[in-house]
């Protein structure tokens, strides 16, 4: 449906990562989104009444998704598991799905979510105001994930972000997915 | 200049007026129509005039004056609406030809008419004009505004406070009470296009729909209506108890926009309920018999809106 | 009246709906951006969008280090009662130090000229001033500087209105088309009640609704379904003139198809009518969006001034619908 060449995420890693336990997954999470609150208040303050809901962002190229409750006092972010059926097994206020490529590439501001929208590439339900109002604040935010990445391994950081920036070129040609914020690279 | 006995200050009695014909009727259903509302319609003003499409005014353009005179004798008082959206050298040229009117008063569609009446002239404010605040209110009864129809989305709570304003400054405030609710004016022609033509040779098909053409979701339900470059509610508005609310506020005029039922009829219902003779369910219940073939809405003004409230009505 | 219309170099006016978005227009070459605050003043008021004081003074400093310049869209009309909220907002805006403020309610622009007189004042689309009689009202009353012309005029109509008023003219270059007189349409207001005019939201998300039946994409807005699309049909933007229906025995985009406004190819003739400035509509879009646009349109207008040919089909990914039409610039279009 779209010329836009979205890579699919490799099925075979997803497959030996959805076996994993999700302990680890959550704990990184967990202090992820905090980070990101101490980081980017104005991402939260922006979402004004809708930072109460629960969005569920379902990357449909992996066997898991997140629920991300982005309540400023306490953000949280879990990985879900799909259910036999393959469906995700959780309440939420809206859910915005579509491939792991399509939802990063919009997190760095290098895709168009209007336009992944007009093409069939992500699919919305649900409070389609509280989906708007969360693409609008993570597209001011300006969020770098390599860069948040690097800070969270604490006195590392320096180092590690200046090697994920080097190999990001080489990782972006690769997989074809748009790995950090457009003119930042190395 | 025609006797002013009835400019809104010295009537107690609301006034009731048939707002301007805004579909494409043929001239001889238009002169029956003036004949009929002259001889027999109690309401106290009348509008004339094209406001929709400049392209229906040649039409009835040697029969107008005609109408004005029996309209005239007959006691109401005539206004003369301008344009609503004009762009071309001959329809900027209707509208400066307003001015050349005498005896007569005018209804302004849009702002042009500002640059070409004289400073002096006064001027009745149309729905199609944007009057959303106490600001604009007072500029305008400042520029010698002396009637101003309300646009037709404001809620309650506006149309309170405009009225009261209106009443503090003396000039009269009005509403539609009763017809299709015009909603929007385009630069396309959507009766052209409906009908795979374009404005520029559009075969006058809008005259095939009296009351506009019906436009309905893809799941039958009644939505909108379209006449030429203008677009209505599906639903014929046809307020009821919400006659005593307005009253109450000062509201000092009531518009019926004519659609093809028996206006006269429609005037005498309304002429009673605004008189109190019966509540509005009463209105709405006579309103069954005029031979409207259009579903009743409640006003815009309801709040309870969203449309559904009246307005939707599956066909 | 008929001076000769020099080549005048037009303006690019780019939207900002975010911060993010104010810098990323800039840089990708904007002459001027224009943005509102996170409220009812202005006509984009969409949840997470636009800003506050503070946000809007850290950009004019941004903008204006870089020689761009900020109009600040105050052009809804105010709510009865509630007039003081519009009146801040414009003298927030002249306080923030904005080169413009884009107005539409005639109440708002007497009092801007009143209160305001030295703050430039242009006249949003809202105000819906379609013809040189209209403009020449707004501009000899209160001084208005640029109108913001109605997208219901063809090419040649604008070249008219250029050489009868004594201000300058901003046309629409590219995004979402609105069909409708803007500033005169209450179509969303009958939809959900709640009316763009007053509130600053055209078919608001908050009554959208998407929904899976069977394998059509079912698009609601309030109670009434706008459209039905199958499998494989780009998915309609949610807005209510775009929508599908049926009239007169026929089913079909009434109004308009889901189409993007898209004037690139028209910027020599639309610089040849002796437009000041073009606009690209879009602050609701995102940050990636205002980019492509903006930059596609920055080189459009310097190849074009440099006497160079202008590229095609650069934008049309972006488009509403992924196709685009010249709107009502094309006489047929009616």
């Amino acid at each position: 449906m779209t010329d836009l060449a979205l890579p699919r995420f490799p099925r075979l890693i997803d497959r030996i990562a959805g076996r994993l336990p999700t302990l680890p997954l959550d704990l990184a999470l967990r202090r992820f989104v905090g980070s990101l609150a101490d980081r980017h208040p104005s991402l939260f303050s922006r979402l004004g009444e809708h930072a109460g809901k629960r969005f569920l962002i379902e990357p449909t190229d992996l066997s898991f998704a997140f629920l991300l409750a982005p309540d400023p006092a306490m953000p949280r972010l879990e990985a879900v598991k799909r259910d036999a059926s393959g469906t995700i097994p959780v309440a939420h206020d809206a859910r915005i799905a579509g491939p792991l490529a399509a939802l990063i590439g919009m997190v760095h501001g290098a895709l168009d979510g209007d336009a992944l929208f007009f093409s069939r590439d992500i699919v919305i339900e649900g409070d389609t105001e509280a989906v708007l109002a969360l693409r609008n604040a993570v597209d001011d935010a300006e969020i770098d994930l390599p860069a948040e990445i690097a800070v969270m391994t604490g006195p590392a950081a320096g180092t590690v972000a200046a090697m994920l920036k080097a190999m990001r070129p080489l990782a972006e040609r690769l997989t074809g997915v748009a790995l950090g914020r457009p003119g930042e690279t190395a | 200049m025609t006797d002013m006995t009835n400019t809104p200050a010295t009537r107690s009695t609301p006034t009731l007026v048939m707002g301007p014909v805004l579909f494409n009727w043929a001239p001889e259903r238009l002169s029956d129509f003036y004949a009929r509302i002259a001889d027999e319609a109690d309401v106290d003003r009348v509008h004339v005039g094209e406001v929709v499409c400049s392209k229906r005014e040649p039409f009835f353009a040697d029969r107008l004056p005609e109408a004005i005179e029996r309209l005239t004798r007959a006691g109401k008082t005539v206004v003369v609406d301008a344009l609503a959206l004009p762009t071309l050298k001959r329809e900027r040229q209707s509208v400066a030809a307003l001015a050349g009117l005498d005896g007569v008063e005018i209804e302004i569609n849009d702002m042009t008419p500002l640059a070409l009446l004289p400073a002096g002239r006064r001027f009745a404010v149309s729905p199609l004009v944007n009057v959303y605040d106490e600001g604009t209110l007072g500029w305008f009864a400042a520029r010698g505004a002396w009637s101003v129809a309300l646009p037709y989305e404001l809620p309650t709570a506006s149309i309170e406070r405009l009225a009261a304003e209106g009443a503090r400054l003396g000039i009269e405030t009005q509403l539609h009470v009763f017809g299709r609710v015009p909603l929007a004016i385009s630069g396309r022609c959507y009766h052209a296009r409906v009908h795979g033509l374009a404005k520029d040779s559009c075969q006058f098909v809008c005259n095939q729909d009296p009351d506009g053409l019906e436009v309905d979701t893809l799941d039958g339900e009644g939505f909108l209506a379209v006449n030429g470059v203008q677009t209505l509610s599906d639903a014929c508005t046809a307020a009821g108890d919400e006659i005593a609310t307005l009253l109450g506020f000062g509201v000092g005029a009531f518009r019926l926009s004519p659609q093809s039922c028996d206006m006269v009829a429609v005037a005498a219902i309304y002429r009673a309920l605004l008189a109190g003779s019966f509540d509005g369910a009463e209105a709405r219940a006579r309103l069954g018999a005029v031979g409207l073939a259009l579903p009743l809405g409640v006003p815009m003004m309801s709040g309870s809106w969203p449309a559904t409230a009246g307005a939707a009505s599956p066909r | 009246m008929n001076a000769p219309l020099t080549k005048i170099r037009p303006e690019l006016v780019c939207p900002a709906g975010t911060p993010a978005a104010l810098r990323t227009a800039v840089e990708a070459g904007a002459d001027a951006i224009y943005c509102g605050f996170r409220d009812e003043t202005n006509a984009r008021n969409f949840p997470g969008l636009n800003f506050d004081q503070r946000e809007l003074e850290e950009g004019i400093r941004f903008a204006h280090q870089r020689g761009a310049k900020v109009l600040v869209a105050i052009n809804t009309f105010p709510q009865a009662g509630r007039t003081p909220l519009w009146h801040e907002a414009v003298a927030k805006a002249e306080g923030a130090g904005a080169d413009a403020v884009i107005l539409a309610d005639l109440g708002l622009v007497a009092h801007t000229t009143e209160k305001h007189p030295t703050l430039r004042r242009h006249l949003s689309v809202q105000a819906a001033a379609a013809n040189p009689d209209a403009i020449r009202f707004w501009v000899e009353t209160f001084g208005i500087r640029r109108v913001v012309l109605p997208r219901v005029l063809s090419v040649p109509e604008i070249a008219a209105i250029n050489a009868e008023v004594a201000c300058e003219t901003e046309v629409f270059v590219f995004g979402g088309l609105c069909v409708m007189a803007e500033g005169r349409c209450s179509l969303s207001s009958h939809a959900t009640g709640k009316s763009p005019n007053m509130t600053g939201v055209c078919s608001p998300p908050s009554h959208v609704v998407y929904a899976q039946d069977g394998d059509e994409l079912v698009a609601k807005l309030g109670a009434y379904t706008i459209d039905r699309t199958p499998k494989g049909e780009a998915a309609p933007y949610p807005t209510l003139c775009k929508g599908r229906f049926s009239a007169g025995g026929t089913i079909g985009h009434v109004f308009e198809d889901p189409v993007s406004l898209d004037a690139v190819q028209l910027i020599p003739a639309l610089v040849e009518a002796g437009v000041t400035a073009f606009k690209i509509e879009g602050r609701q879009r995102s940050r990636a969006y205002t980019q492509a646009v903006v930059a596609a349109f920055r080189k459009a207008v310097d190849d074009h001034m440099a006497g160079r040919p202008i590229a095609a089909d650069m934008t049309r990914r972006l488009a509403e619908g992924q196709t685009t039409t010249a709107g009502a610039y094309k006489k047929t279009w009616r």
